[in-house]
């Protein structure tokens, strides 16, 4: 009983390890899908109508939008936030200190920067899909997309793989899952307030504005506004060089963590 | 070219903070063999383990898995060999199929061949009739067969197997026991560490005793009896100050002796001189000389 020795020497990233790793979240989304579609679309969802409705009869024109189109449209960034991120932090946890999923997969031809990569892929391509769960809620009450709303997933999966990274990263940076607390608190909610999901940036004082600069879902909210309403090409390179960078940074952080955590 | 041994560990140490989990260890495993890795829990067994997939990096010393240095190539080694954990860590949400096919996956079982590596691991691990079952509702001998199984998918040439057969019944035991030997009759390369001394003396070709991260001895079952046990012992049983008498008598004549529950084993008992015998008294049995003697006598601790 033996195998043929492989001739070629592995790469550094290996098709087939990444594969692997898809192959192993795809049979677990099979099981749960149901579960992790319907939280992932509901709650979304039930901002978009509380918001869309509350203050839509308050204010009917934001920035020159109707308001429901307005937060139709910043909702797919809450979405991709709240998938992603939450995603990342406490399955990759769960995953690490409880199941010994990744001792198991590291022992095989597997390195820590393709399961890093593999699980973030998956993290971001779902994250991609449930967040045009807002655009079509949105469509029913009349929002209508330009055409440049096809580029909404290709938004969606960059600032997925941002934040689903952040949450890998923070995953192995805290001691124990209740420090998820402090992140969620002091990190994610302001993100997502301070956005322009829900009320424009330019009403805020001038430092909160700049601060808005440095949020990812900033960058996510206006380039899904612009693929809906008309791209501004100037203004959208600037933002996706953004969430590059984000996800650059995320990456090589993520990656250096995970690795001290799973290497000895 | 292969070289003749699949496993080289040379002068590698590895320390956790200021614990020297293996401090200094050399260690040879020749193709086709199976050795058994003894020593006491913390004695850096599953260290070395971890330094053979690369999950631990060496602080000193070189390693060669199968002709591939790691942590270097550590990717190739770890495509060629299996891995079976000491903690379960099956998916158990999934059922024994799914296990297995993901298994197949990550190691680059080619996609026309996977399901019959499949099949013939749960043939292996005598689960077919379980293939949809969630790992989590089967019995713990059949969880350590699945785990055994989805490391052989891909037909390595080497296994690493850390305590195979812990925390199940005896008669579970055996049963690993069984296609442990069966993988060695096939020719796989096993290093099995255990702190049972009667799975080592069963299953090994080799034996090497780890104490303290360091080797104390490494040689056949029946050279390492010679070598430090002799052929039998005499165990004698009494209350506590009768088991004081015999140690101090057979100490006071140059015998190893060790405790053995309410017992106390004087150990080359095929050596004792008929002055010692007299002294000692009537009422010892003669046993023979076992792997834990050994073990009690080179590293002065008892094991389970």
């Amino acid at each position: 009983m033996s195998a043929d020795a492989p001739a070629r020497r592995l790469r550094r990233f290996e098709p087939a390890a990444l594969a692997g790793v898809l192959s192993h979240e795809l049979t677990i989304f099979k099981r749960y899908w149901l579960s992790s579609t319907f939280s992932s679309v509901v709650e979304p969802t039930i901002y978009l109508l509380a918001f869309g409705f509350g203050f839509g009869s308050l204010v009917a024109v934001v920035d020159g939008y109707r308001y429901i189109d307005f937060v139709g449209t910043g909702v797919v960034a809450t979405s991709v936030l709240f998938t992603s991120a939450f995603t990342g932090l406490f399955q990759t946890f769960f995953r690490r200190t409880h199941h010994g999923t990744y001792d198991a997969m590291l022992a095989a031809p597997v390195d820590t920067h393709e399961l890093v990569l593999g699980e973030a892929l998956w993290i971001a391509s779902r994250a991609a899909v449930f967040g045009c769960a807002p655009l079509l809620v949105a469509v029913a009450f009349g929002l209508r997309p330009g055409p440049g709303v096809v580029l909404v997933p290709v938004v969606s999966v960059l600032t997925g793989l941002g934040f689903a990274l952040f949450g890998i990263w923070i995953s192995a940076v805290i001691p124990a899952i209740d420090a998820v607390n402090y992140i969620i608190s002091a990190v994610l909610t302001p993100l997502f307030l301070v956005a322009g999901t829900f009320f424009p940036i330019d009403n805020l004082p001038p430092w909160a504005q700049r601060a808005a600069q440095a949020n990812p879902l900033f960058h996510c909210v206006e380039l899904v506004r612009h693929a809906v309403f008309g791209v501004r090409p100037v203004a959208d390179l600037w933002h996706v060089a953004a969430l590059l960078v984000f996800a650059a940074l995320m990456w090589v952080l993520a990656v250096r963590r995970m690795r001290q955590r799973l290497i000895d | 070219m292969l070289s003749d041994y699949a496993i080289s560990i040379q002068g590698v140490a590895k320390h956790y903070g200021s614990i020297r989990a293996v401090d200094g260890l050399d260690l040879d495993v020749p193709m086709g063999t199976c050795l058994g890795l003894l020593g006491p829990n913390g004695a850096g067994k599953s260290t070395t383990m971890r330094l053979l997939t690369a999950q631990a990096i060496a602080d000193t010393g070189e390693i060669t898995v199968l002709d591939h240095p790691i942590p270097a190539e550590s990717k190739q080694a770890r495509a060629q060999m299996g891995v079976v954990p000491q903690h379960d860590n099956l998916d158990i949400e999934l059922t024994v199929w799914q296990n297995l096919a993901i298994f197949t996956r990550l190691y680059r079982v080619p996609r026309a061949e996977r399901p019959a590596a499949i099949d013939r691991a749960l043939a292996l691990s005598q689960l077919i009739d379980r293939a949809d079952t969630k790992a989590d509702k089967l019995s713990g001998g059949m969880r350590r067969r699945l785990l055994i199984a989805r490391a052989l998918v891909h037909r390595p040439q080497l296994l690493l197997l850390d305590e195979p057969t812990v925390g199940l019944d005896p008669q579970v035991r055996q049963e690993l026991w069984a296609l442990i030997d069966g993988l060695r009759a096939e020719g796989v390369t096993i290093l099995m560490s255990t702190h049972y001394i009667e799975e080592a003396a069963r299953l090994a070709d080799d034996v090497a005793v780890m104490s303290h991260g360091k080797l104390i001895a490494h040689d056949a079952p029946a050279k390492l009896l010679a070598a430090h046990a002799g052929t039998s012992a005499e165990e004698f049983f009494g209350p506590p100050a009768r088991l004081a008498e015999v140690e101090s008598l057979a100490h006071a004549a140059g015998f190893s002796t060790r405790r053995t529950g309410p017992a106390v084993s004087v150990l080359r008992a095929e050596d004792i001189p008929d002055s010692l015998a007299d002294a000692l008294g009537s009422g010892g049995v003669r046993r023979a000389a076992s792997l834990e003697d050994v073990f009690v006598v080179l590293t002065g601790e008892e094991v389970a």
